[in-house]
């Protein structure tokens, strides 16, 4: 307990900065991943092939990988400078994005064919069958694993802590700087991902009972 | 070709689709050529940064680095496949005081950062007195951990998305609670299940990659030991770019062993098979 009271503002400010790469990364792969998702539906051929190019590399890349190349890879490239935590925040939403893509893609999937051969056989034009018929039907399907998809998220942003990011995987190099002992630190931080991965999940079965689709 | 989203293209939008095609292709091309272009601007296909990879000693160490992967790989997915069973047995037990720890063990474990775990096993546990860990222990015993959790919510899906009626035809021909599991339930929720396994075991590979973080001597410290070389100008980039490409490798080799086995599965005539793998697919990631 003294290790975390003494040290409450190396805590505060790791998960601080844990909470902004969570937010922000969860942002941007949402919209890049609705884009890329949009790519791998889309009937043009060649969005096809970009979109699935895309998932399938990063996504059998491991997240380290990409932050690696975005710590160590971009700066050596002579493009305008951007912090750690902002290079983190971008290997975050390309990593996640491929994970949204991809919910996004099965969701619409379980919307069953007939629901969309009707939409147009009663006459909808494009825009009405996806707004009225499908993705209000997809949308419901989604939310339980995009759940999922947010809580590693979550997780795996303390990964950015091996690369000079200070969040809270990082508070245990500041702790040990100070002299406490790291076991203790790494604990109370074990414990705080446990309780937001909680509340996520909590939120998660929440919102699962709101949009139970009765079919 | 129809799909759920749109119908067979007519006359105009297959105009549109033509026009859309270029557009897309172009503007993946200008992309392409903007990243080749500050490749090239600043030296990255210079032959002094790539020819470190003709020096045997150099390809003796990435491949020593591969083995190194695999093998935290190897001896992570045997070891929290086994942890699974054993949890996922554990949480179904009728018992409390066996499904309870069980339970708890799964829930903390999953919701533990894999990369806390390796910190934890690794700068927190050596000062208390064991000395004996090493980064490839620190590696092993946080996948194995974190993915026995993972892999033993999937078994318990796998066999809670079975019809009771397999479980109580086993108790009415007299087989026992063990033997109902062991020759009823878990077989064919392994079947219904594989697909999803194997993608953990894609996961598994992939976090791998963490153990660079505790310097566990795999593939990305290699890319970063190769990287600093200064007489070969820190090709960094050209060694990230080998390292992806060996990764991606590594990993669609055993995405493809999934699919292939997802429609090996799918083509089976046993319809159950097919509704529970689709059902649960998203289980985890």
């Amino acid at each position: 307990m003294d290790t975390l009271l003494n040290n409450f503002d190396l805590f505060t400010e790791g998960f601080k900065n844990t909470l902004i790469l969570f937010s922000f990364s969860a942002i941007i792969a949402l919209v890049l991943g609705g884009v890329v998702g949009a790519f791998r539906v889309s009937p043009v051929t060649s969005m096809r092939a970009v979109g699935t190019f895309y998932v399938n590399t990063i996504r059998n890349t491991p997240l380290t990988l990409i932050m690696f190349f975005c710590a160590f890879g971009y700066p050596k490239l002579q493009l305008p400078e951007i912090s750690y935590m902002n290079l983190a925040i971008i290997a975050l939403s390309v990593y996640t994005a491929t994970y949204v893509a991809e919910t996004l893609r099965s969701g619409i999937n379980t919307v069953p064919l007939g629901q969309a051969e009707a939409a147009r056989a009663i006459g909808l034009p494009f825009g009405q069958t996806m707004t009225l018929i499908i993705l209000p039907q997809a949308f419901r399907a989604v939310i339980p694993p995009m759940m999922s998809v947010f809580i590693a998220l979550l997780k795996n942003t303390t990964v950015a802590a091996g690369f000079s990011v200070m969040e809270a995987g990082a508070v245990k190099n500041y702790l040990s700087e100070r002299g406490e002992p790291a076991i203790v630190g790494l604990l109370w931080v074990a414990l705080v991902f446990i309780l937001l991965v909680g509340v996520l999940a909590f939120l998660q079965r929440k919102l699962e009972n709101m949009w139970k689709v009765a079919r | 070709m129809t799909s759920l989203l749109f119908d067979a293209p007519g006359p105009r939008a297959k105009r549109l689709n033509v026009l859309l095609n270029v557009v897309v292709l172009a503007l993946v091309l200008v992309a392409l050529v903007f990243v080749l272009w500050q490749f090239y601007q600043t030296g990255q296909f210079e032959s002094r940064k790539w020819s470190i990879f003709t020096y045997p000693l150099v390809q003796q160490s990435l491949l020593r680095a591969t083995v190194a992967t695999l093998q935290a790989f190897a001896v992570g997915a045997v070891l929290s496949l086994v942890l699974g069973l054993l949890l996922a047995i554990g949480r179904m037990s009728a018992h409390p005081w066996v499904r309870l720890p069980c339970m708890w063990v799964v829930e903390l474990f999953r919701a533990t950062p894999l990369l806390i775990l390796m910190m934890i096993l690794y700068y927190g546990l050596p000062p208390l007195g064991f000395t004996f860990i090493t980064p490839f222990i620190a590696v092993v015993t946080a996948l194995t951990v974190y993915n026995g959790a993972v892999l033993a919510e999937v078994f318990r899906a796998g066999v809670e998305s079975l019809p009771s009626g397999q479980s109580e035809a086993g108790y009415a021909i007299g087989l026992r609670k063990s033997q109902v599991l062991s020759l009823v339930l878990m077989p064919q929720a392994i079947r219904a299940m594989l697909p999803v396994i194997i993608a953990q075991l894609v996961v598994i590979l992939k976090d791998s990659a963490l153990g660079f973080i505790v310097t566990y001597q795999e593939l990305l410290y290699e890319a970063k030991r190769l990287g600093t070389q200064v007489q070969f100008g820190s090709p960094i980039i050209p060694a990230a770019i080998v390292v992806g490409i060996i990764y991606v490798g590594l990993c669609l080799i055993l995405s493809g062993v999934s699919t292939w086995l997802e429609r090996r599965l799918r083509r089976s005539p046993s319809s159950l098979v097919h509704k529970t793998t689709q059902d649960i697919s998203q289980v985890q990631l």
